[in-house]
Order: C-alpha cells, then structure tokens, then sequence
C-alpha cells in the first residue's frame, strides 16, 4: 500500500485559484466518500485551508491514483483539468511522507513555525474519521505527523522565534494607521488566524475589539474573551465605521463587503483610512474595495512579503526541523512497508512450520526405541535449518518492502510456495503494531 | 567671511544630502545619526551666514532672487530639523536635504551686488511681510515634500509592493498629520504675510491691493491653501487628495516664487 500526496499550496497557486478548489468543512462527507468511491483509492483525508488543499490517500496503484485524484479535484469544483494541473503537486512513498511531516511542522507555511496548521489537519482529519474516509494506514499516518509536530515544536525554537500571518497584519497596519493604541479592531467570523491576529493587535495596543458573527451567542462568547463589544451580523455595516482594521474570515460563499459599503463606511468616518485583512477563503471582501481610496485590502498572500524579510533568521531552526522530520521518515517507513511484508513473512512461516511439525511428527510416531532427549532435539534441529532457510529471504523482503517492490515478492512468494491469500485485516495489523 | 561660512553651508548640505539619500538604501542607526548631525551643522552654519550678512548690510538679506532663495532654503532646513526631531521621519530628509541644497546652489550662482537699499523697502512691514511669507512657504516645502512621500507610500501599499523603501518610510497616519500641521502653521502665517504685504504696499504704493501679479498669484496660493484646509476640516479630506492638493499648492508657491515679480522694482 502507498500513501499518495496530491494537492496545490500558496506556492504553487494564487488566492483566485485556491479559493475555487477550497472544501467547505460544512460540507466536507460529500467530497470525502467519493474520494474513496475513486478506483483503487482506499483511505483519503482532505485538508482544506487558505494556503493549502491537499489530498492524502493510500492507494496500491501509485501513477493512476494520483492521476484520479488530480482529475477528482478539478471535476468536484467544475474546473477545466488543463487550467487546473499546472498548480497540483503529487508525492508518494517518501517523499508523501516527508511532505505531510513537513505541512503539519508548519516548515512548508507562509511563515514557517505558525502554529495554525496543525490545529487545521487536526480537524480535516477528524472528519476524515467521522466520516470513516480515513483507515489504518492514514490514522497511523497523521497521528505519526502530528506527534512529528509536535517535537519539531519543543525541540526547535521555529515556532517560538517565528513571525506569523498575524504578526505581519499588525506590523502592516501600523505602516498604514500609524500608532494603534486609539484604534479599534472589528472581527468578523470566528477563524483561528483571525482570532490569533485579534490577539495580537489587542497585545500591540490596539483600543478596543468588536465581533461580529453570523451566530450571535458565538460572537457573545468572543466578545467577552476579548473584553469587547459583540455586534450583530445583520448590523455589521452599521457598526463598520468604528473600525479601523477590519479582519475577516467567515464561511460565506459570497463577498460580505463591497466597495459601495466601504465608500459609505469612508464618508461616515470622514475618510480616515481603513485596513481590511481578509483571510477568508473564499474572500469575504470584494478585491475592488482596494481602490477605493482611503480603504486598504490585504489577504494572506499579501502579507507574504512581509514576512519574508525574516526568512533568514528562521532557516537554521528549520534545518534543525528538517533533521527530525527525516528521522521520523525513516521510523514511519519501516513500519509502512512492515505493514506489506509482515504478514507475508509470517504466512510463509506458517506454511514451513505445518511441514516441520507434520514432517516430525510423522518421524516420531513411527520411531520405537526413542532415547529420551531425541525429541528434544530433533526439534531443535528442525527448528533451527527452518530458520536458516527462511533468514535469507526474511531479510531480502524486509529489504523489498523499504524499496517500495513489496507487491511482487509478496505475489512470487505466494505462488511458489502455495501460501492463501495474504489477509490484511485490521485486527492482525493492529497485533502487529 | 559672510562668502566662508556659506561656503562651508554649501559643503555640509552636500555632505547631508548624500548621508539622507544613503540612509534610503541603508538601515544603520548611525548613518541616520550622522546625517542628522551633518545638517545641523550645516543649518548653523548657514544661520551664521545670514547673520553675518544682515550685519553687514544692515538689513534682512531678502531683498533680491539671491537673497531670497538662500533664505527660503534656511527656512525649509528650520522647519525639517523641526518636524524631524517631533516625529522621527528621517526619510523626509531624503527629499528635502537635496531641495535645500540646489536652492543654495541656485542662489549662489545668480549674480550679487553691494548697493543702497531701496527706500520703498526701508519698512518694517516689508521685513514681517517677507519673513512670514518664508516662514509660510518652508511649511509648504515640508508639505509637499511629505506629501510625495505619502503618494510613494500609498502607491506601494495599493501595488502591494513591501520593498526597502516601504520599509523606510513613515506610516500613512504619520504623513499625514504633518502634511496637516504644516497646513496648520503655513496657512496662518500666509495670511499675516499677505495683509502685512498688503499693508506694505499701500505705504509704499497708496493702494492696499494692486492687483499686481505677485499679489494676485499670492491669492491664488491662499486660496488653495484655505480650499485644503477647508476641505479637510469640514468633509474629512486627507490622504491621496490632500496629498495631490498640497503638491499643486506648493508649484504655485515655486511659479509666484520665481516666476512673478512685484510691479514695483527696486
């Protein structure tokens, strides 16, 4: 079995395009039993955030699985493949591995060492295990990655020295808006960035905080964490113009915002200027709404390039992380292909063990005079040319499975020497583990 | 002595406007120090000068373009030094340092004589007049000069371009206010120096308003002036269009500046 990567990232695509492939988790059963409905796909986890959608699944046949997937995911969203493919990357064996290790790291971010992407796969692979997408092999995985993550966290300061999305909404606002501590923040939805980008204008200086959501009581419940001021959806534009930063990321399908609002909004506040992060995707402000003068509109790749003014600092630690993601490969490794060639082994074994026993048993019931230590040893003797035998190809297979060529020594070995059908059930591999 | 001091003026303003426009592709809180202190140095110099001068002549040296454009370059560094050390812009430096210095240079080019004072020009509401109009334009120099940085500043933020400038200059809210204060302060003192001018002009010509070309391109300045601040005041304009009407205000400043003589020659 292989693990199989296929997805695209703020490296590979712009916001337009990540936005018209993104999943909505309100609606994430859907997509996930036909990604395991796909021809020779078995498990599948889908995790969709603003910088990245990727698909993980394990899959026996490697180049077809990713290309269905690849072909899934432009056709799930009505999108031309053509326009599409250009975008998507695809790993498998290792490099899958090293690939989701490294996501869920956070060393292949937007700031390397931001803490939220964990807590994003986390929850896609929750719903990948409500909804029963997820198997042995994808379970082991992630909770692999996320204990993966989690040492790369303690173990290196990359988290600690990093410089978030959040930390560069602030410093971008105070090159707009100047000093911050007469200034007030409006949150509109609940995101984690959004929360953490709250947090960190209130830590700045900032006045005050007010909350708007779509459900009240959640807004409420904000509100009051932050010592600010709930605000009814429906009265958002009303409220708008107390705002100077606006940090938006609902689940809305449509733009909450538009340049008309934000002229208005601009009048009632005598044209002091405005700064709107949208981190929603898809967005949640009209991108018009930067020209309106007076109004400036950033999303998550903008802050980019803020942020990578402080890349250099951060390459050691993530060298350093890098050297603990491919440690944990090489532990991961072994116990996937282990997964193929176990109960290989173990059934040739079996098979060699049953002709042992029947072959002694048949020695010793017809033996009369049988000195008293003879079964003793003959045992000993059987036992330990079986094992002679069987070390050399233990080994080559062992060897196989880490090479990736598992399914055709498994195959031959099955022939040769008459073994039944290799059963891979949940039970015996969880012995295994 | 009056030609070494200006001399050494001239070299310390070069030295300062190389200093300002390295600390524009360097970080180096030295560099920003240095230029600082180099300018300083300069404007004390160039002070000195001026004073040497007025000693010597027994008047305010405003009284020719010569004059008058080493004196309006004295005014603009006052107000910079001024601005610079209230809100820390050492930027604005990089575009005024080099304005102050082709004004010196300008001036020490044109053509200077020893000779009588004009006796039109022997009251003391010339000399307020004068003074405050210099006072006046230096608070519109900084303003526009502010206000070419905050149109640098707002195209970067609107093309999302966060290089090493974007870096350098001030914040938007920043700008602006001391594109606002410069209004503030300017406006005020172009007022007073055109009812002093006008009040001049009928000692000098019998009329309080001439409508010669000097007093009505003066008019025009402070119409545009009063429609900004106006503007601002009363409708909330700021930013971009403040910006673009501060830059307009301080070419009419320049054209009246150079370009209009008083009817009356002296």
């Amino acid at each position: 079995m292989n693990i199989i990567v296929v997805g695209l990232s703020h490296k590979t695509a712009a916001v337009e395009t990540r936005e018209r492939v993104a999943f909505s988790p309100n609606n994430i059963e859907k997509p996930l039993s036909e990604l395991i409905g796909l021809e020779g796909i078995v498990e599948g986890v889908i995790v969709s955030t603003c910088n990245r959608v990727e698909i993980y699944a394990t899959t026996r046949d490697i180049a077809g699985g990713i290309a269905r997937i690849k072909r899934f995911m432009a056709d799930y969203h009505h999108l031309p493949f053509e326009a599409l493919e250009p975008h998507l990357y695809s790993y498998h064996a290792e490099a899958a591995i090293r690939h989701v290790f490294r996501v869920a790291s956070s060393l292949d971010s937007m700031v390397v060492g931001e803490p939220q992407i964990l807590g994003q796969i986390k929850t896609s692979y929750g719903y990948a295990a409500e909804f029963k997408s997820s198997g042995i092999i994808l379970n082991r995985f992630l909770h692999k990655a996320f204990s993966v993550a989690k040492r790369v966290r303690t173990e290196t300061k990359i988290a600690s020295s990093a410089v978030s999305v959040a930390f560069a909404a602030v410093e971008l606002a105070k090159k707009i808006l100047g000093d911050l501590s007469d200034k007030t923040v409006m949150l509109i939805g609940a995101g984690e960035m959004c929360e953490l980008a709250a947090k960190h204008f209130l830590n700045s200086g900032a006045k005050g905080v007010m909350v708007t959501n779509r459900t009240f009581e959640r807004a409420e419940k904000l509100a009051e964490e932050f010592g600010g001021e709930a605000v009814r959806f429906e009265e958002l534009l009303e409220h708008l113009h107390h705002a100077d930063i606006v940090l938006s990321s609902t689940g809305a399908p449509h733009h909450i915002i538009g340049p008309k609002d934000v002229k208005e909004v601009l009048k009632r506040r005598r044209f002091k200027p405005i700064f709107f992060i949208d981190i929603a995707v898809p967005r949640d402000i009209d991108p018009k709404v930067d020209q309106v003068e007076n109004a400036y509109l950033f999303t998550v790749d903008n802050l980019q390039e803020i942020i990578q003014a402080n890349l250099a600092q951060r390459s050691l630690e993530a060298e350093k992380a890098e050297q603990i993601i491919s440690q944990e490969i090489g532990q991961f490794h072994k116990w996937l292909s282990t997964l193929e060639v176990t109960p290989a082994i173990v059934a040739l074994r079996n098979r060699f063990d049953e002709i042992r026993r029947a072959e002694l048993d048949k020695t010793i019931t017809g033996w009369k005079d049988l000195p008293p230590d003879a079964e003793k040893r003959l045992e000993a003797l059987t036992l330990a040319m079986m094992n002679k035998l069987l070390h050399a190809p233990t080994s080559v297979l062992k060897q196989a499975g880490q090479g990736g060529r598992v399914d055709l020594y498994v195959d031959a070995l099955r022939q040769l020497f008459e073994l039944e059908a290799l059963q891979r059930d949940d039970e015996e591999l969880e012995l295994e583990e | 002595m009056t030609h070494l001091f200006f001399i050494l003026t001239v070299a310390l303003y070069g030295c300062a406007t190389a200093a300002y426009l390295a600390c524009l592709v360097r970080t180096s809180p030295w560099l920003t120090r240095w230029a600082a202190r180099i300018l300083a140095a300069g404007f004390t110099a160039h002070l000195l000068s001026t004073i040497h001068l007025a000693n010597k002549m027994k008047y305010l040296p405003l009284t020719n373009m010569q004059e008058s454009l080493s004196f309006f370059s004295l005014a603009t560094v006052a107000a910079f030094i001024f601005f610079e050390r209230r809100y820390k812009v050492t930027t604005l430096g990089s575009f005024i340092a080099p304005v102050a210095l082709m004004m010196l240079i300008a001036s020490s080019s044109l053509h200077a004589e020893v000779r009588q004072l004009h006796p039109i020009l022997q009251s003391n509401w010339f000399w307020f007049h004068a003074l405050l109009a210099f006072a006046s334009y230096a608070c519109f120099t900084i303003a526009a000069g502010v206000a070419i940085m905050y149109l640098t500043q707002n195209y970067f933020l609107k093309t999302k371009h966060f290089g090493a400038l974007f870096q350098k200059l001030p914040s938007l809210e920043t700008m602006d206010e001391i594109s606002y204060r410069c209004l503030t302060v300017g406006f005020p003192l172009l007022t007073v120096a055109i009812i002093s001018g006008s009040i001049w002009s009928e000692q000098a010509m019998g009329s309080y308003w001439v409508w010669d070309r000097k007093q009505t391109w003066s008019l025009i300045i402070w119409l545009i002036y009063a429609a900004l601040l106006h503007g601002r005041l009363t409708i909330g304009w700021r930013g971009k269009r403040a910006a673009i009407l501060s830059i307009l205000g301080f070419i009419v400043v320049l054209f009246t500046f150079f370009a209009m003589e008083h009817s009356i020659s002296w």
